[in-house]
């Protein structure tokens, strides 16, 4: 129904020196099914999503060469709006592309472009209303959504135009375990019940992988590959726990869904357990009580209490708007509680407020990255802003993501990149506490990785570390302690193994499998071997 | 009128127009500017006054929860403010007038070329009551358009210009949109950079560069959200072109701009009063009729429709021609009844009974336009990235 033939797009820089995000892609999508778009980051997913829907070149330049058919007609000149009707897009951030302000205005928007006559464009509503499950918010201010309804909002008013082809960039990367199976389970619908073609681009390929009919894998080179999932995630780069688990155990085919996988690890026979991780009893660096932050009349935070020590990493869940920002900027004293006490006991056992310090004060004491890491930067080179850090600034950058040029602009980073030098400038202030939020938005596996060692190595050094999160498999990996917030209290809080063993929706898909207590398949691999039984590497 | 028909004949369908929705933004503005033009007919601070309640009255009645309802505080400050100057501009530069001084401060002697000025001396209660008058003129003008602007949906309102301006509307609409995202943003930058350290920046300069490392974060936010906009308003069909031929553009550029050229020439016309009186009124109207020619022309190309449209019912109609009934009234007062439209200042003013009934029938809309809708009951508030 659509088919790419050889798209070819290349930037120049300054130099006129050309770079290739996509060389020669051969693509045809078919009626009905649902085709994944993965690779490392920066490999040109959002690119080629773009290319189809027409806002690649018009909105991001470059040259691009090539045709675009949809139905044997060539569609690649004509610009995004003259698609619309047959190619509907939601791109990363949902709430950023909505133009009305209430649910119902913005689903009928595009219809009001098509010019559809006002019956047809009634019944569509209230029929995507229904399809999407939001019948409940039609009179809400898209503004009060949350995240996940915000996406399904978004999803329904491209889908109001009747599109045949859906092209989503990162659509469940934002949002909580529980509000991405609900979007996943809408995309699916749609697919099954309606016939749409869906494309779409994820990082977090275990939410997405077991329903994808088909995987396009770009690499660096700008090149392509098509083909079953199954046979891809064999050679990819990129891939989602339950497949490591399954290449090092030397499955094959390779599992792709949680059941395929479990059937398989009936036969396995693990070694000992990994030990449960022993809970340092220092006292803790920072310590909250009894936290109440109201906005207006409405509680955000009601009394939640928190001790971070010091050497452990605690991951932070919970729902979009749980509280999880507020109770991070609250820690970190920028936003006055209603209520409550917070304590931080630096090196010098001096115990403090962050809140009644002055607000340049605070970064000795806690660290914060932000959810937005690029608010921080703002001069015009890498060198400069490590200038402004300090001496110590350029070593720890060099450590997370070595290589950048000091010439370099903040804003031309890559998402890791950019991450990286915002986190050099808040350990700059040498805190014994260290905030993170969201930190992995937008990071493929290798990167996820490399932070979360990092942060192991500086909870080593005596911090204490809190990582707001929705990714479950970056807890498995990072943290040592969970809390879970709901409604502005905190649920559960103690041992990761313990937590997420207690709630499917946090459970990794390790852990899924084989069962607690088994988190991680580096802990699997190393029972394994040290029993005796392990492969090893088969990769 | 067809409601008390429609109730004889069918009980209850008046309690069905009763029910909470929002009245068309046309209407309350009509009514708002027939309130105006009262009240710009007349110096009477009785009337003036009385014209200020109806206004808050119906306000008060008919009011929904939307953020721009709470407009009318600020626009009564405003008119309260107006009131006080005026009053002040009157002491302070005085005013020649005769009569009864009630503060007789001195007066500071201008140099020769500001001639006819003076600073302070005598206040006279006449020239008090005379700025007081005039401040509550303007003062009750513009609070009648606060009273539109609270009771209105502006975004209603603006889906209700014609199609050929519908561009204009909606680039109106995401201006009004972007002020409080602007306003976010800045809040969450400031908040962010306080996480890091500021670069060593002394001497020369300091203040600009502060200024520059916190407006190029915002700017570059609020660049990448319009990119952002336009790129969700491009994917949905925004600007699709029309099946319009280049002839039929030509058309209507022509009418168009052959209007607004009549128009021009017309309103100078009719303003000058040594242009040829042959140039004055009929070239203004030659010139709006070409223009609205244009205007139909270009909106029969545009294909576009709109979703539940702001229906016209019998309420509408009501508030509006209670808007015109308080204009005519206004109008009549002023030119049948010239010592209550301009009350002397040295009398107390007098009101007429016709004067006053004038201005009550602006009460009328409180009654007849159906109350608002109330949006769900306490509603979230969107999680903010921190503040200071």
């Amino acid at each position: 129904m659509i088919e790419l033939r050889g798209i070819s797009l290349r930037h120049e820089d300054e130099h006129g020196n050309p770079t290739t995000v996509l060389d020669g892609v051969d693509l045809t999508l078919e009626e009905g099914e649902l085709v994944l778009v993965s690779g490392p980051t920066g490999v040109g997913k959002s690119t080629l999503l773009g290319v189809v829907c027409g806002l690649v070149p018009r909105f991001t330049g470059g040259s691009l060469d090539g045709d675009l058919l949809l139905d044997g007609a060539s569609i690649v000149h004509s610009p995004p709006r003259e698609r619309a009707s047959s190619i509907g897009y939601v791109g990363q951030d949902p709430a950023a592309g909505f133009v009305t302000d209430t649910v119902e205005e913005e689903l009928a928007y595009g219809m009001e472009q098509l010019g559809l006559p006002p019956e047809t464009m009634r019944r569509r509503v209230e029929e995507t209303l229904d399809l999407l499950g939001i019948a409940a918010l039609r009179d809400r201010d898209l503004r009060t959504l949350s995240g996940g309804q915000q996406q399904r909002v978004a999803i329904g008013a491209v889908l109001t135009m009747h599109p045949r082809v859906l092209v989503l960039d990162e659509p469940t990367s934002a949002l909580d375990p529980t509000a991405a199976e609900e979007v996943l389970a809408t995309l699916t619908r749609l697919v099954h019940d309606v016939g749409t073609t869906v494309l779409l681009a994820e990082h977090r390929l275990e939410r997405v992988v077991p329903f994808a009919d088909r995987m396009v894998l770009l690499d660096r080179s700008g090149g392509v590959q098509v083909g079953e999932p199954a046979d891809l995630l064999a050679v990819s780069p990129v891939v989602p726990p339950i497949v490591e688990l399954g290449r090092r155990l030397g499955w094959s085919p390779l599992p792709l869904t949680v059941r395929e996988a479990r059937r398989r690890a009936r036969a396995l026979s693990l070694g000992s357990p990994p030990d449960p991780q022993t809970t340092a009893d220092a006292a803790p660096t920072l310590e909250a009580e009894g936290l109440v932050i109201a906005r207006g009349r409405r509680p955000v935070l009601r009394h939640a209490d928190l001790a971070l020590r010091p050497g452990e990493v605690t991951a932070l869940m919970g729902r979009n708007g749980s509280g999880k920002s507020t109770l991070l900027w609250t820690l970190q004293g920028g936003l006055t509680r209603t209520s409550g006490r917070v304590r931080v006991t630096g090196r010098d056992s001096v115990a403090l407020d962050p809140g009644a310090l002055p607000p340049d004060q605070r970064r000795h004491h806690v660290g914060l990255l932000p959810q937005n890491a690029a608010d921080l930067l703002y001069l015009e080179t890498v060198g400069e802003e490590c200038d402004a850090g300090g001496p110590g600034t350029r070593a720890v950058l060099d450590r997370l993501v070595p290589g950048i040029p000091d010439d370099q602009h903040p804003r031309d980073l890559s998402e890791g990149q950019r991450l990286a030098l915002a986190l050099a400038l808040v350990l700059a202030g040498d805190p014994p506490v260290l905030l993170l939020d969201e930190p992995t938005r937008g990071l493929d596996y290798a990167a996820k990785h490399a932070l979360a060692v990092l942060l192991g190595e500086l909870a080593g050094a005596g911090r204490a570390i809190l990582v707001a999160t929705h990714d479950v498999e970056f807890v498995a990996q990072v943290a040592g302690q969970v809390v879970v917030l709901a409604d502005g209290e905190v649920v559960s809080h103690g041992e990761v193994r313990r937590v997420v063993a207690e709630s499917p929706a946090f459970a990794p898909q390790v852990m899924k499998v084989l069962g607690a207590p088994w988190l991680r398949v580096d802990e699997v691999v190393a029972a394994r071997t040290a029993a005796g039984t392990g492969r090893g590497d088969s990769r | 009128m067809t409601g008390r028909d429609g109730r004889s004949r069918r009980p209850g369908s008046a309690r069905a127009l009763h029910l909470p929705r929002d009245l068309h933004p046309v209407a309350w503005w009509l009514w708002a500017i027939g309130l105006a033009a009262y009240a710009s007919q007349t110096t009477n601070p009785w009337l003036l006054l009385l014209l200020c309640a109806v206004a808050a009255l119906v306000v008060a009645a008919r009011r929904s929860d939307q953020p721009w309802a709470n407009a009318f505080k600020l626009y009564a400050v405003v008119a309260a403010f107006i009131v006080l100057t005026r009053v002040l501009f009157r002491i302070v530069f005085g005013s020649g007038d005769s009569g009864t001084v009630i503060w007789d401060l001195p007066e500071i002697p201008l140099p020769d070329f500001a001639l006819g000025i003076t600073l302070l001396g005598p206040v006279t209660r006449e020239a008090l009551l005379s700025g007081l008058y005039d401040g509550l003129r303007l003062g009750t003008i513009v609070l009648c358009l606060g009273a539109a602007t609270a009771l209105a949906n502006p975004k209603r309102l603006l889906r209700s210009v014609p199609p050929a301006l519908y561009e204009i509307g909606t680039a109106l609409v995401v201006a009004v949109t972007v002020l409080p995202q602007l306003a976010d943003s800045v809040r969450r930058v400031r908040a962010a950079q306080r996480l890091r350290p500021a670069p060593e920046s002394t001497g020369f300069g300091r203040r600009t560069r502060r200024l520059r490392r916190f407006l190029v974060p915002v700017l570059e936010d609020a660049l990448e959200r319009s990119l952002a906009l336009a790129a969700g308003m491009d994917t949905r069909g925004y600007g699709r072109a029309g099946e319009a031929t280049p002839a039929q553009r030509r058309v209507t550029g022509g009418l168009m701009l052959a209007g607004l050229v009549g128009v021009c020439v017309g309103v100078y016309a009719v303003l000058d009063s040594t242009a040829p009186r042959l140039l004055a009124g009929p070239l203004l109207v030659v010139g709006l009729a070409l223009a609205i020619a244009g205007l139909v022309s270009a909106g029969r190309r545009v294909h576009r429709t709109f979703y539940r449209p702001d229906p016209w019912r019998w309420p509408e109609s009501i508030v509006t021609l209670s808007g015109l009934a308080v204009a005519a009234a206004g109008w009549w007062v002023a030119h049948h009844d010239l010592a209550i439209a301009y009350p002397d200042v040295t009398l107390a003013p007098q009101v007429s009974l016709a004067a006053l009934a004038g201005v009550a029938v602006g009460l009328v809309p409180a009654v007849a336009a159906p109350p608002p809708r109330r949006l769900a009951a306490d509603l979230p508030v969107p999680e903010l990235q921190g503040a200071a």
